[in-house]
């Protein structure tokens, strides 16, 4: 038995509506590791208060990584960040194929996602031309004002 | 209504940090709204998560009405708090979280309509049988003849088309009314292109007195206190405090109760202030306006009623209505704070963004501050400059201004300039000290010497 995508999504759902910011699962000879944010991110600012909230409520907020630093950036890689605060969609409506894939070129005026705020929807360009090589910012979830979407090598 | 879970602060600075404190003490998770500038402030650090929603510029961070609900809904909050200034008096913030089914810690959409008007605030003033300030359009020299007369001189001809202090006649003697009537009738038809003009009673020392209360939402109201924020300049809070020194207590009863008609007629939901002006010549009040939020000042009010306002808040939005009732409430010495500014006395008060390099905020018995700023904090040039608020509680006035002296002697701030000095020279004014001085005081002060 190996784990579908479906399993994979569902698995990931957990982590983001608990208190945990890693998981990492073995099972059937498969390894699974998790983290919130997308990799190396789980690092928080230490918390100035000294007590938890007593009452973790559900579901939980995705759990933050800082804006920016959601992935490690790499040598020549250029971060295509989120304009506003919304709901990134990566296609125009469901069902759609997405406005990009990996390995997809993009210009600068290139729409890479729709930023939804209350029910207004605003494209994301690329803002660089060159080739996507990671997508990290995931289909219907909230974005911040900075956030990383995706990373283009450029030309 | 199950308690809250998670608030969204949207909100920065000193108040910000104040709303996560309480949320700590009642286990509430706090989510706040930070602008690229504020993503290393101290709020930031200690809310359980803050969220970036979008640049430096508030009109598209602090001021964006759907971002900070997007946020809120985003973001599981079942709150929102807006603080003051910013989002905290917008109706249509009110109206979406109400559509929303997020609370709005605050009044209803519909009273923040209600006092946000001031013509409407002052016909509910009226209907509350809350005194305004005597007046109205004249449109003949008859009709001068007969209000001037109810008013009392002395009187002020206002120009309808006016505002800002222009089209502004002062009538001392009523004999010379009729006269200075056709002139600023004249004179506001060809500057404003409006020849109306209107009468009302000037006063020509004023106090600016204000009522805490707190409401249920249902009728139910409750004063705690007013505080006396006269000390003021171009219509800047400096220094506030509670009690208003030397207010006759018959008038300061009347004022209470008044305020609390005002807010319980509006079935008036949270905290709010109802702000009065003191005649101190007549003896009389006059309604100003009422502020639907949490206010700058509120930190006096909490320290000699021990009542966390922000806690109280909260616990209304939360249905949980009025925790104690009027007889509860007892109030316990005096409070004063003093607003600490970034900006530059020396040079017409212009602000002083930067870094600061060091800070030392004062400690001890009695003294609370209430701050952002730590050693390294920034103070961007894109919002409003007040810093810190530096409050002192003694067992009476004398004790209290005693103490906030001291406190201020102990405070230093360094990298920006700030009115840390110019505070020390208004808390040194005998005037000052005996209490009770009126709008008008610092003005005269900075006649006397120039800062």
């Amino acid at each position: 038995m190996s784990l579908t995508r479906k399993d994979v999504d569902e698995i990931m759902a957990l982590l983001e509506n608990s208190r945990f910011d890693r998981l990492y699962l073995e099972m059937d000879g498969v390894k699974l590791e998790l983290a919130r944010g997308g990799a190396g991110a789980a690092q928080r600012p230490p918390s100035a208060h000294p007590d938890p909230p007593a009452a973790p409520p559900q579901p939980a907020a995705p759990a933050p990584a800082s804006p920016g630093a959601s992935a490690v950036p790499r040598e020549g890689l250029v971060e295509v960040k989120s304009p506003l605060l919304g709901v990134f969609y990566r296609a125009p409506k469901p069902g759609e194929p997405a406005f990009v894939e990996v390995g997809d070129r993009v210009q600068a005026d290139s729409v890479i996602g729709i930023i939804e705020v209350m029910k207004l929807m605003n494209t994301a360009r690329a803002g660089v031309a060159g080739e996507v090589v990671e997508i990290i910012g995931a289909n219907g979830e909230m974005v911040e004002h900075g956030e990383v979407l995706m990373l283009v090598r450029p030309d | 209504m199950p308690a809250l879970r998670r608030i969204l602060i949207a909100n920065r600075g000193e108040i910000a940090v104040r709303i996560i404190r309480t949320c700590q003490k009642l286990g509430i998770e706090s989510v706040l709204c930070v602008s690229e500038a504020d993503r290393g402030s101290l709020g930031a650090r200690m809310a359980t998560r803050a969220v970036c929603i979008g640049p430096s510029a508030p009109a598209r961070s602090y001021l964006s009405v759907e971002t900070v609900m997007q946020a809120a809904l985003g973001y599981g909050c079942d709150a929102i708090h807006p603080g003051y200034g910013f989002l905290s008096e917008r109706a249509d913030l009110a109206r979406m979280a109400e559509e929303e089914g997020v609370t709005f810690i605050g009044p209803t959409a519909r009273q923040i309509e209600a006092v946000g008007d001031k013509l409407r605030a002052r016909q509910e003033a009226i209907a509350a049988e809350v005194p305004v300030v005597p007046g109205g359009p004249v449109e003949s020299v008859e009709d001068a003849r007969r209000l001037g007369q109810e008013i009392g001189a002395p009187l002020l001809v206002k120009a309808v088309g006016g505002g800002g202090g222009r089209g502004m006649k002062l009538v001392e003697d009523l004999a010379d009314l009729a006269a200075t009537m056709d002139m600023a009738s004249a004179e506001a038809g060809a500057a404003f292109g409006d020849a109306r003009v209107y009468l009302e009673r000037y006063v020509e020392r004023g106090r600016h007195i204000e009522v805490q209360v707190l409401g249920d939402g249902a009728g139910n109201v409750v004063h705690l206190g007013e505080r006396d924020c006269s000390v003021q300049r171009r219509y800047q809070k400096l220094v506030e405090e509670t009690p208003a020194p030397g207010l006759p207590p018959a008038t300061r009863e009347r004022m209470l109760e008044a305020a609390v008609r005002f807010a319980a007629r509006l079935d008036y939901g949270g905290a709010g202030t109802v702000e009065l002006l003191y005649d101190t010549t007549r003896d009389a009040f006059y309604f100003l306006e009422m502020n639907a939020r949490i206010q700058v000042e509120h930190p006096v009010t909490e320290e000699v009623t021990g009542v966390d306002l922000v806690a109280e808040q909260i616990a209304i939005a939360a249905g949980e209505g009025l925790r104690f009732t009027q007889g509860h409430i007892a109030l316990k010495g005096a409070a004063i704070e003093c607003r600490i500014n970034a900006e530059d006395p020396s040079n017409d008060f212009m602000p002083s963004p930067g870094a600061v390099t060091d800070v030392s905020w004062p400690r001890g018995e009695g003294i609370r501050v209430d701050t952002h700023v730590v050693p390294g904090a920034a103070i961007p040039p894109f919002y409003d400059s007040m810093i810190a608020k530096v409050i002192a509680h003694g067992t009476d006035r004398a004790d209290a201004l005693r103490k906030l002296r001291a406190a201020l002697a102990d405070t230093a701030i360094e990298g920006i300039k700030t009115n840390l000095a110019f505070q020390r020279d208004i808390l040194a004014q005998e005037e000052f000290a005996r209490g009770g001085v009126d709008t008008g005081f610092l003005a005269r002060m900075l006649h006397k010497e120039p800062a």
